[in-house]
Order: structure tokens, then C-alpha cells, then sequence
């Protein structure tokens, strides 16, 4: 039988999904911008995503909010000990939300190149830290927990260590991949084949990178591996995962972008569950006590009455999210026509 | 400066800010509703050109709005960790809710708005304004739901050393979530209504496309004078009673009251102090506050004396927010009469005073929202949760003085500078004005 704390333990991993697989393709071509020189492929960039990207962004802001309603403590606990770090990304999230609208409003090339760069950078310090953060939280946090008192002091300067930094590199490097993936079924002529030639490398860098990360994982975090090679999800995850990742090059060859966007979006989605995997049923790990003081979905969770609540109200308006989410997608699809509204 | 009061300020100036938005993005929208159904329905051209123009203008504050609202949605972990421990199972709710059931609505169907105008129907182009007003006042109400369990809580019990919920819709609607919606919604129409009509008196002064700006005032006065009066009485009035029978301390700081009285005075003017515990220089009009509150010339109103002082709030900054909103209130009848009046005897397009009056007045609604914020969060101290818990037991343990300070700094050079840019821009969108009506098309 399945509890509710597990349910929920699912459910935000959906929404981290959710944000990864969507605002994922929109850092990417945040990234993609800082290395794009010409003008009007900067402006293609810009309003490939121009249509959509807020709606991307609520995925990470009702990962927080459920993240708040379900495990309370979670949310308490690890936003503040990462506080720094929390202040940098909220600023260069509010660089990248509002340099769409004043690059609309700009007149002059420079000062519209000055808001792609803050679109850029926008969205590559979060790509790069949102990694860190993970990597932190895998390798644990010091957290202690004694007679339900929960402490733990983390300084920004600790959390730089060179574990989360691979991975801080390694989502960064994942996120290229997909956007350029993204621009692949958004751009023409010569930007087309740029973007296909940028997704072909940045997939070998994230292979070998993916290896270097898997085996460091291994030797700093090895609990996580406990008993998870047991577990059936564990291994059809796996499986596709390697299906995803190996179809990428071979779609892209083929000129199937669709089919080649849906391979890397599955890559990230694995790429989460087998975290998710081998947290379970931790959330954040404890580096000084591991199996008294980590925050689990039990002990850092909401009450059953808050967690049905929360559950009856994902289920009448999650449907009814997805579903306009199509539908919206559907009315973009296609090339980027620049018009008089565009960016 | 400690820990605590830096995290004070940290919070009131991002969500101080946070705020300006808001209100006028929610405005704006169902003004825009109205506006584009009229383009729709009577295939005016004129209309069109208002939406195009508003539109544009909707999207550049929309997107401050959403820039510093990501802020406030990790504020409570960052910044209040010991609170968000304390209220998680109940507080978190509505914050997840409002994710879910507003914010994607509105995000998604501004894109499909302001790109969609060519690609989609006519109807699905209305509706998708709609949308956009429905989610964006759907995130007023759960926002407003979190808000009003910290200043009335209900629905809980205290287990675990935390507030656990109970009674879903008992916290949902507690004694003040509704009153607070409905009076803080009227204030963003006002606000949308001042600065729609502000920007058509000033295109009407400037002699710029005249026809479409006519037409823009015209709505935003009428519609501005409803929600206007609707603010003082009933939504107003309501909120009041609602304080003085929830937080009664609360509301005698802000009316200035001292001295438990039957027949209790309402004060006009005047500056509160705790020490000696007095309204000075004040004006008061006998027995109208006991009429006001509970409808009896006669009735009892405690006073602060009544409360231990040390759960009175901050006293000048709670009584005098409150009375420069309910000033302002005043005034936005007075302006938007007397515009609907001169629309009536069809002379308001040449009253040049008044249209000055109009350009100038828009910031003024924004004014009183942040004084009536101030009002009731202030005026809620020393509690950050009612009753329950002190604002200095709240902030996170973890976080040192020093890198609050940092995030002080570095939000407040990043605001200011979002804040200059932001008017520089609106600015001279609005100067350069709306679109001419397409000429139509003449038969060849
Ligand atoms: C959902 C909750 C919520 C909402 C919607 C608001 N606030 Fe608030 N406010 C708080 C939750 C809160 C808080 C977390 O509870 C604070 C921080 C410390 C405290 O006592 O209350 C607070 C403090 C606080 C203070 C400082 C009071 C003091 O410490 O003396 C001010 C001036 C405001 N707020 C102003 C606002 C404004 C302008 C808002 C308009 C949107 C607003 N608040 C909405
Ligand atoms: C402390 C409380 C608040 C938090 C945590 C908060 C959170 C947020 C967040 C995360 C966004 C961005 C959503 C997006 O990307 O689309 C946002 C925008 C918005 N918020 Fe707030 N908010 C707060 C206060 C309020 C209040 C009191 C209201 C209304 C009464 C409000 C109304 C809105 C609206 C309408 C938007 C859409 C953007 C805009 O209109 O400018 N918020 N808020
Ligand atoms: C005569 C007119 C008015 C009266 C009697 C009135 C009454 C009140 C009261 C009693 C509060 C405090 C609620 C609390 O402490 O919990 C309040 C708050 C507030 N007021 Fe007013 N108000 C008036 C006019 C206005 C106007 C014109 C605006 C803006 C355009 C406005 C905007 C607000 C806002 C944003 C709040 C904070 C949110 C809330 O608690 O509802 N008010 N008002």
C-alpha cells in the first residue's frame, strides 16, 4: 500500500520534472544566447520561448508552494541554509523575467543587446545552481536533529565544493543540450544547423560527464546506492534513460527534432526519477548523522488531513493545467515568425 | 541591527514593492475584459486600438509583477524558517493552491493574449483575457487566504508544537479572508481605473489619437466611480467592523483610541503616542465611531488601555496609514464625481484642470494600498500569527545578520534600478501613444 507522504514524495518530483523538462529547454536557450552573435538570431532565440516561458516558471514556483504545503520542514530548513545562494538565483531570475518586456521596449541595438544578456545570464546562473544545489543536497547537508529540535549551519562558501560543482556543470551542459534541441524545431537555414551541430557536441560532453558524475556519486554519496540496484523502477529507468540518450544523435542525423526534443525531455525525466530513487524515502540526507537526522518524507512531512487536502486539490487542477498547456503549445508550434507584437 | 528586525525590513520592501504591481495588473485586466468585449462585440476599431495599447501596458507591468513575486514565494523559507515551521500545514496550502489553480492560468493565457491576437479566433482572443483576470484574482484571493489565517486564524489545533489544520474550509474562510479580498480586489480595479483614465487625460491633453483616448476615459470614469464608492461602504465599512470585533487592539491603534468608551468618538486628525498614552492635536467628530461599528451612537468600544501595552502595535505608523487610505478613499469619490459629472454634461474633454487632476492622480491608488497594507500589518504586531506567535520567535535561526543586510542591499539596488527603468519605459510607451485606427479598407 501506498501512503500519502509517498504520494506526495511523487508528486513533487513530478513538478521538479515538470520545471526541468519545460523551463529546462528555456535556460537552454538562455545559454545558447550568451554565445549567439548575430541579431536577428538573438531575436529568434528570444521569442522561441517569448510565448511560454512564464507559464515554464510556475512549474518551479508550485514545486515551492507544494514543497511548503508537504514537507513544511524541508522548506524551511533548506531555503535558509542555502540562503546566499537562494538571494543570487532570485536575482538572476528577476534579470531573465524582465528582460523579455524591456528588450521589447528598448530602441536602440545596444541597449537591446544589453537585455539579451541579461536574458543570458539570467538563465545560466540558475542553471549552474540549481545543479549545485542538488549536488549538495545528495552528498547531504548538516543537518542535527536532537529531541525534535532541528539545527544546521551551512555557509555558502561550503556549499562550493567540488562535487556540486560537477554537477552544477553537469545540469548546465544538460540544459544546453535541450534548448539547442528546442531551437532545432524553432529556427531556419543556418541557425538550424548551428543548433543541430551545438546539441551533437554538447551530447558528448554530457555523456562523459554523466559517467565522471555517476562514479563521483558513487564515492561521495555511496548510501545512495543502498538496495536501490534491488528496485525494478530503478532499473526501467535506467533502461530508458539509455534509450533517450542514445536516440538523441540519431534523431538529430535524421532531421526528427520532435522526435529528438521528446528523447531529451525523457532524459531529464529519468535523469530525476533515478534521484529520486535513491533518495527515497529520504529528502535530504543528514552528512552528520545519516540515519537519525536526515529529513525524510515522514519525519519533515505535513499532517495526514493537510496532505489529503493537498492531494484532492493537485487532482482537480493539475488535469486542467496540462491540459491548456497543450493547448497553448499547440497554438505556438512551428517556426518563429517575428511580427509586431514579437520581443 | 539584529537578525529580526533586519528580516523585517527585508520583507516589507520586497513585498512593499511586490505590491505596486499587483493591483494594477489585476485592474488593468478586467478593464481590458470590458474593452475588448466591446471591440468584439460592437466590431469597433477603436476598441481594438485601446486593448492593443492597454495590452502592451498590461504586459510590461505584469512582468515586474511576476520578477519580484518569484522573490516572495521563497521568502517564508529563507527569511522565516521558524514561522514556516510553525504554520507549514496550513499556510503552505494556499500558496500551492494559488500555484496551481492561478498562477499557470494566468501566465499561459497572457502569452496566448498579447501573441495570440493574429493566431487564434476572436472569441478564444477574448477569452483569453478573461483568463487572465480569473487567474490573476484568483492569486489575489489565495494569497489573501494565507494572509488572513496569520491575522485571523481558524481551522486549527496546536499538536507537535505547530498549527495543524483541522478544518480545511474553516482556514480558508476564517473571519477576514473575505472582507480582505473583496476591499484589497476593489482597490486593484481602482488602481486600474486611475491609471487607465490618468493615460487617456494625458493622451487628451497632448492632442494624441483623441478618438481612442475619449473613449478610454470614458469607461475608466464610470467604471473608476463605482469601485470607488464601493471601496468606503460597503467593502470599507465592512472591514472595519470585521477588525474591531477580531483584533480589537488592532483597531483601536488605528482609530487612536485609548480610553474604553460608550459613545466613542471617531478622530479625524491627530499623532498617537504610548508615552503618555494620548491622541495629540486631535479632531474628533463625538459618537460617530460607535455609530460606524456596531450602528448604536451608544455602544462600547474598547480601547488600548484595555490590553496589556506590551501587545499594543507600533501606534503612529498603524494610526496614520489608516487614516491617509481612508483620506484617499475620500478623495478617488471626489475625483471620479466630479469626472463623471463633466462626462455627463459632455464637457470633461475640455476641462484641462481636471485631466491634469486625473494624469496626476495615478499613482494615488497604489498610495492606499500600500498605507491600508501597512494599516493591517503593523497593526498586527507583535504577532506575526495572531494570538499565536511573536514575530521575534520567527525568523530562520540559521541566517545571520550580515547576509540579511546583504539581500537588503542587494534587493534594494536591484529594485530601485528595475523601479527607473520600468517608469522610464511606461513613460514613453505612453507618449508615443496608441496605434491610429486602421483606416478602413476602401474598396478598389
Ligand atoms: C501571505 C502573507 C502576507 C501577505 C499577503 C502580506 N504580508 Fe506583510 N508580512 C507578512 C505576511 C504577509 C509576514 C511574513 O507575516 C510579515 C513579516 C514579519 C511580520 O510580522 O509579518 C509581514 C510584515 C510586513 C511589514 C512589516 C511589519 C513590521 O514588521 O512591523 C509590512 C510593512 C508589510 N508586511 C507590508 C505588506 C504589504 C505591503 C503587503 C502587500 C502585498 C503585505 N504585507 C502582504
Ligand atoms: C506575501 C505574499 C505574496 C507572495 C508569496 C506572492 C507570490 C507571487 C509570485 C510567485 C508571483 C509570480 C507569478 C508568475 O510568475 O506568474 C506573483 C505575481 C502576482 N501576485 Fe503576488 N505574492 C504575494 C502577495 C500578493 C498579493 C497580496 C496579491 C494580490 C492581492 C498578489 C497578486 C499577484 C498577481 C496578480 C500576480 C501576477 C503578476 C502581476 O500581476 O504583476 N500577490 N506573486
Ligand atoms: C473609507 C475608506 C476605507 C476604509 C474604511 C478602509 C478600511 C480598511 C481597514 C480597516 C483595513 C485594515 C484591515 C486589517 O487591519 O486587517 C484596510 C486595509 C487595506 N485597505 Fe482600506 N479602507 C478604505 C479605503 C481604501 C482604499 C481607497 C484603498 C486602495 C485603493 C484601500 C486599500 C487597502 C489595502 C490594500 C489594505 C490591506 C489589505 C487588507 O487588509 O484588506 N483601502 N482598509
Amino acid at each position: 500500500m501506498i501512503d500519502l507522504n509517498t504520494i506526495w514524495f511523487l508528486l513533487v518530483a513530478v513538478l521538479i520534472m515538470g520545471y526541468a523538462v519545460l523551463d529546462g529547454f528555456d535556460l537552454g536557450v538562455g545559454i545558447i544566447q550568451l554565445f549567439t552573435k548575430d541579431p536577428d538570431e538573438r531575436r529568434v532565440n528570444i521569442n522561441a520561448i517569448g510565448p511560454v516561458w512564464d507559464g515554464n516558471e510556475v512549474w518551479l514556483l508550485t514545486g515551492g508552494g507544494a514543497m511548503f504545503a508537504a514537507f513544511p520542514i524541508v522548506y524551511a530548513t533548506v531555503f535558509s541554509s542555502f540562503y546566499i545562494a537562494f538571494m543570487l538565483l532570485l536575482t538572476a531570475l528577476i534579470f531573465r523575467a524582465v528582460s523579455f518586456e524591456f528588450r521589447k521596449y528598448s530602441e536602440t541595438p545596444r541597449s537591446k543587446k544589453i537585455w539579451d544578456m541579461s536574458f543570458a545570464l539570467g538563465s545560466t546562473i540558475p542553471a549552474l545552481l540549481y545543479g549545485v544545489a542538488f549536488g549538495n543536497i545528495l552528498r547531504g547537508l548538516p543537518i542535527q536533529i536532537t529531541d525534535g529540535k532541528i539545527t544546521d549551519s551551512v555557509s555558502f562558501l561550503s556549499l562550493l565544493n567540488p562535487y556540486s560543482l560537477l554537477v552544477g556543470v553537469l545540469s548546465l551542459v544538460l540544459f544546453t543540450m535541450h534548448g539547442s534541441i528546442y531551437m532545432t524545431m524553432k529556427s531556419t537555414g543556418k541557425q538550424q544547423d548551428k543548433m543541430v551541430s551545438v546539441a551533437g557536441k554538447t551530447w558528448a560532453v554530457f555523456i562523459i560527464l554523466y559517467f565522471i558524475a555517476t562514479m563521483a556519486t558513487f564515492f561521495t554519496a555511496p548510501f545512495l546506492f543502498d538496495g536501490v540496484l534491488k528496485k525494478l523502477i530503478f532499473w526501467l529507468l535506467f533502461i530508458l534513460l539509455f534509450l533517450a540518450l542514445f536516440y538523441i544523435p540519431i534523431g538529430l542525423k535524421a532531421k526528427k527534432f520532435g522526435r529528438t526534443f521528446f528523447a531529451s525531455s525523457l532524459l531529464i525525466v529519468c535523469m530525476v526519477g533515478l534521484i529520486g530513487v535513491s533518495l527515497f524515502p529520504r529528502l535530504v540526507p543528514s552528512s552528520v548523522d545519516l540515519a537519525n537526522s536526515s529529513l525524510t518524507i515522514y519525519n519533515a512531512s505535513s499532517s495526514q488531513n493537510t496532505l489529503t487536502t493537498m492531494l484532492i486539490i493537485a487532482l482537480i487542477g493539475m488535469p486542467v493545467v496540462i491540459a491548456y498547456t497543450i493547448y497553448i503549445y499547440r497554438v505556438f508550434r512551428g517556426k518563429v515568425v517575428i511580427t509586431k507584437e514579437s520581443y | 541591527m539584529d537578525a529580526n528586525v533586519l528580516a523585517r525590513i527585508q520583507f516589507a520592501m520586497t513585498i512593499g514593492f511586490h505590491f505596486l504591481f499587483p493591483p494594477l495588473s489585476i485592474g488593468l485586466a478586467w478593464i481590458l475584459v470590458i474593452i475588448e468585449g466591446l471591440g468584439w462585440k460592437k466590431k469597433n476599431e477603436t476598441y481594438v486600438a485601446i486593448g492593443k495599447f492597454f495590452g502592451k501596458i498590461l504586459a510590461l507591468i505584469f512582468a515586474i509583477g511576476v520578477a519580484t513575486g518569484v522573490v516572495m514565494e521563497f521568502q517564508f523559507g529563507t527569511n522565516w524558517a521558524e514561522y514556516s515551521k510553525f504554520v507549514g500545514d496550513i499556510f503552505g496550502a494556499p500558496l500551492a493552491a494559488e500555484g496551481i489553480f492561478a498562477f499557470f492560468l494566468e501566465s499561459t493565457f497572457l502569452g496566448l493574449y498579447i501573441f495570440g491576437r493574429e493566431r487564434v479566433s476572436k472569441g478564444v482572443h477574448w477569452f483569453s483575457i478573461w483568463m487572465v483576470a480569473i487567474g490573476s484574482t484568483i492569486s489575489a484571493f489565495w494569497i489573501l487566504v494565507a494572509n488572513s489565517w496569520q491575522q485571523t486564524p481558524a481551522g486549527y489545533v496546536i499538536r507537535n508544537g505547530r498549527a495543524e489544520l483541522v478544518d480545511f474550509w474553516a482556514a480558508v474562510f476564517n473571519p477576514s479572508t473575505l472582507v480582505r479580498f473583496h476591499h484589497t480586489f476593489d482597490a486593484a480595479l481602482i488602481s486600474g481605473a486611475f491609471l487607465m483614465a490618468g493615460i487617456a487625460a494625458y493622451l487628451i491633453l497632448k492632442k494624441k489619437e483623441t478618438e481612442i483616448a475619449k473613449k478610454a476615459l470614458k469607461v475608466a470614469v464610470i467604471f473608476g466611480l463605482v469601485v470607488s464608492l464601493l471601496e468606503v461602504f460597503p467593502f470599507g465599512d465592512l472591514h472595519s467592523k470585521q477588525v474591531a470585533r477580531t483584533q480589537p487592539e488592532k483597531f483601536a491603534a488605528q482609530q487612536g483610541l485609548f480610553e474604553t468608551q460608550a459613545g466613542a468618538p471617531l478622530s479625524l486628525f491627530g499623532i498617537p503616542s504610548a508615552n503618555p498614552p494620548e491622541l495629540k492635536m486631535h479632531i474628533a467628530i463625538p459618537k460617530l465611531l460607535s455609530l460606524l461599528t456596531y450602528n448604536d451612537p451608544n455602544a462600547t468600544v474598547k480601547g488600548l488601555k484595555e490590553f496589556p501595552q506590551s501587545e499594543w502595535p507600533p501606534l503612529f505608523l498603524t494610526f496614520t496609514s489608516y487614516h491617509l487610505m481612508v483620506a484617499l478613499g475620500i478623495l478617488f469619490i471626489l475625483i471620479m464625481g466630479i469626472s463623471v459629472f463633466y462626462l455627463y454634461r459632455k464637457t470633461l474633454f475640455e476641462k484641462k484642470f481636471l485631466l491634469k487632476v486625473l494624469m496626476w492622480a495615478i499613482p494615488l491608488p497604489l498610495l492606499a494600498c500600500q498605507f491600508g497594507w501597512i494599516a493591517a500589518e503593523v497593526g498586527r504586531q507583535p504577532w506575526i500569527v495572531y494570538k499565536l506567535m511573536k514575530t521575534t520567535e520567527a525568523a530562520s535561526q540559521n541566517v545571520n545578520a550580515g547576509e540579511i543586510l546583504f539581500s537588503i542591499i542587494l534587493f534594494g539596488i536591484i529594485y530601485l534600478l528595475l523601479g527607473s527603468i520600468f517608469l522610464f519605459m511606461l513613460i514613453r510607451k505612453i507618449k508615443a501613444g496608441p496605434e491610429p485606427v486602421k483606416a478602413k479598407e476602401v474598396a478598389l
